[in-house]
């Protein structure tokens, strides 16, 4: 099993979501984050003082999927995703060791 | 069968007036001492219900007015900090001033210092006289005592209030407790006493140094003193850890904005209320008040709007924040139209020195007491030379005031800006060097870092589960 974190815009959220349920993936895990890539930040001046605001402000969606369906979601978060812009944001796969449902114990494929 | 009930109706109300005492024909016509004495009964009712009032709307400055626009400027965690500050300043200098403040600022009229009446609140609180066989109350013009106790009381509370913007963020809290005792003691009271209370700043005084000086509200008083010390308090006391690399923003705009309106709202109490009487003058001074709050606002912001392209919110606030401390004491002695102009001289000025002149220096005047309160203050003293008119008080008995009526009064202001300056300076230096040793000032590296709600007072500010 495989655990995808996307980091994304604001506003492109409840689209990816949606997106993702369709394709029937049933759980995932949504953070605030803050940060950059080739998106600049911005400059704040509060009575002359002037700050230099480089970390912006994202989600991250985190999702843990079977192999074979890796590639389905990582597709149909690019397309919902997208806008051209900079700051549409990065997916990163990263291999998941196991998976346990705490309530029942299931453990692997099942839990997922 | 409607008409004899509409006649018996009327005949019943007819009957019921005469019978109302004092309206029948046969009363007698009451004799002029006790139509006088009823008249200065009103007359006490009015002047009185409008200064208590203003006395509520000065505490309402201190908080929530400035706990709010201070709380607001701050890190998110030292935002308690901030409002401890205000908060037990209220209790604090409230008991100094029930158990001498008040006494020493105004008890007699000798040059220097109070002469010990009114301590513990002796001849101001009710008393039972004896000659007359019931309780009275010692008048202070056409005001009750304690009502001028109680309002300059609440001057007596915010003035410290204002230095603890300079030393946001790193002093501690033991360190403010004593440090608002001996200042509120040494410097407050005395410089009241100097300008309000027949001293030598005081207009017209025989003691008074270039003929006194003109200070409505306590634009030395209150502003120069507290603007000036917050300056010497930032300069001993050193920069914030971080300044000028970490992120110090404000943590809370919308705090510091709607505290501004609280501040504003409360200051006509200030100003107006410095009249000590509901009058015209009182309409003129809160005109004043207002008009130069207004400009100071335009003022900020449109040299924002001109030098970086957009008008902040912070901007519009201090704008009207710095209008209003210019105008302080202005303003029962100018009329409204100079109060906007000296409100948006006002603007300008302090946008500058908060922005330019402050980054120009490096010193960390953390909230800008200085850059607004000193600053303003100074400006608004001069402009009062400038601009006052005997035609809103006539206080030299027919003599022209200002500068632009061809008065005189202007030497009188710069003597008592000075003095102010220097005074404040010199006894706040000692202070400061004085608790540094004793107690010490800064609160310890890993405490600043950790904030001064934790460190100084074991709380949380905004716990979000």
């Amino acid at each position: 099993m495989k655990k995808i974190e996307a980091i994304l815009r604001h506003f492109k959220l409840e689209d990816v979501k949606n997106a993702l349920s369709e394709q029937g993936i049933a759980g995932m895990t949504v953070i605030e984050v803050r940060g950059f890539g080739r998106q600049k930040g911005h400059t704040e001046t509060y009575r002359g003082t002037e700050y230099a605001v480089d970390f912006v402000p994202k989600v991250k969606l985190e999702v843990v999927i079977d192999d074979d369906r890796v590639q389905t979601v990582i597709d149909t978060i690019i397309k919902t995703a997208q806008t051209g812009q900079i700051g549409d944001g990065k997916i990163f796969v990263s291999d998941l060791s196991d998976t346990i449902r705490i309530r029942t114990g299931e453990t692997g494929g099942e839990a997922v | 069968m409607s008409v004899p009930i509409r006649w018996l109706a009327l005949a019943l109300v007819f009957v019921g007036t005469a019978i109302q005492p004092g309206l029948t024909l046969a009363q007698e016509t009451p004799d002029l001492v006790t139509v006088a004495a009823k008249a200065e009964e009103a007359a006490l009712a009015g002047h009185n219900a409008w200064m208590l009032v203003c006395c509520a709307l000065v505490l309402f400055m201190t908080a929530p007015g400035l706990a709010m626009f201070y709380g607001g400027l701050v890190r998110k965690k030292n935002v308690l900090g901030v409002m401890m500050q205000c908060l037990f300043l209220m209790g604090l200098m409230t008991v100094l001033w029930a158990l001498y403040g008040y006494s020493l600022a105004f008890g007699g009229d000798g040059p220097y210092l109070g002469n010990g009446d009114y301590l513990f609140m002796e001849g101001v609180q009710q008393f039972w006289n004896a000659e007359t066989n019931s309780p009275e109350t010692p008048m202070a013009g056409v005001i009750p005592m304690l009502t001028h106790m109680l309002f300059q009381g609440m001057f007596f509370i915010i003035t410290p209030a204002l230095i603890c913007g300079a030393f946001a963020e790193r002093m501690k809290f033991s360190a403010m407790v004593v440090f608002s005792i001996l200042w509120g003691t040494l410097v407050y009271c005395p410089l009241c006493h100097w300008v309000w209370g027949g001293g030598i700043l005081a207009f017209g005084s025989d003691h008074a140094w270039s003929g006194g000086a003109l200070d409505f509200a306590g634009g030395t008083v209150v502003h120069i003193s507290s603007g000036v010390s917050a300056l010497i308090c930032a300069l001993v006391m050193g920069r914030r850890k971080g300044f000028g690399s970490s992120d110090l923003r404000p943590h809370n705009l919308t705090y510091t904005t709607l505290g501004a309106a609280m501040l504003w709202v409360g200051w006509f109490g200030f100003n107006a209320g410095s009249e000590l009487a509901s009058d015209g003058l009182a309409s003129s001074a809160f005109a004043a008040t207002h008009f130069s709050a207004a400009a100071g606002l335009l003022g900020w912001s449109f040299y924002e709007w001109f030098k970086l392209g957009k008008p902040s919110v912070l901007g519009a606030a201090s704008g009207a924040v710095a209008g209003l401390v210019c105008i302080t004491p202005a303003t029962g002695f100018v009329n409204p139209m100079p109060a906007l102009a000296m409100g948006a001289a006002a603007g300008i000025v302090c946008a500058f020195a908060c922005g330019t002149v402050k980054s120009k220096f490096g010193y960390d005047d953390s909230l800008d007491a200085f850059g607004v309160h000193g600053v303003g203050g100074t400006l608004g003293a001069v402009l009062t030379g400038i601009f006052a008119t005997r035609a809103c008080w006539d206080i030299a008995e027919g003599e022209k005031l200002g500068f632009l009526e061809g008065g005189s009064v202007l030497t009188g202001q710069l003597v008592a800006i000075g003095v102010t300056w220097i005074f404040s300076i010199v006894v706040t230096f000692v202070i400061l060097k004085v608790l540094d040793i004793a107690i010490g000032l800064r609160v310890s590296e890993s405490d600043e870092v950790l904030g001064l709600d934790l460190s100084e007072h074991g709380e949380e500010g905004y716990i979000f589960t």
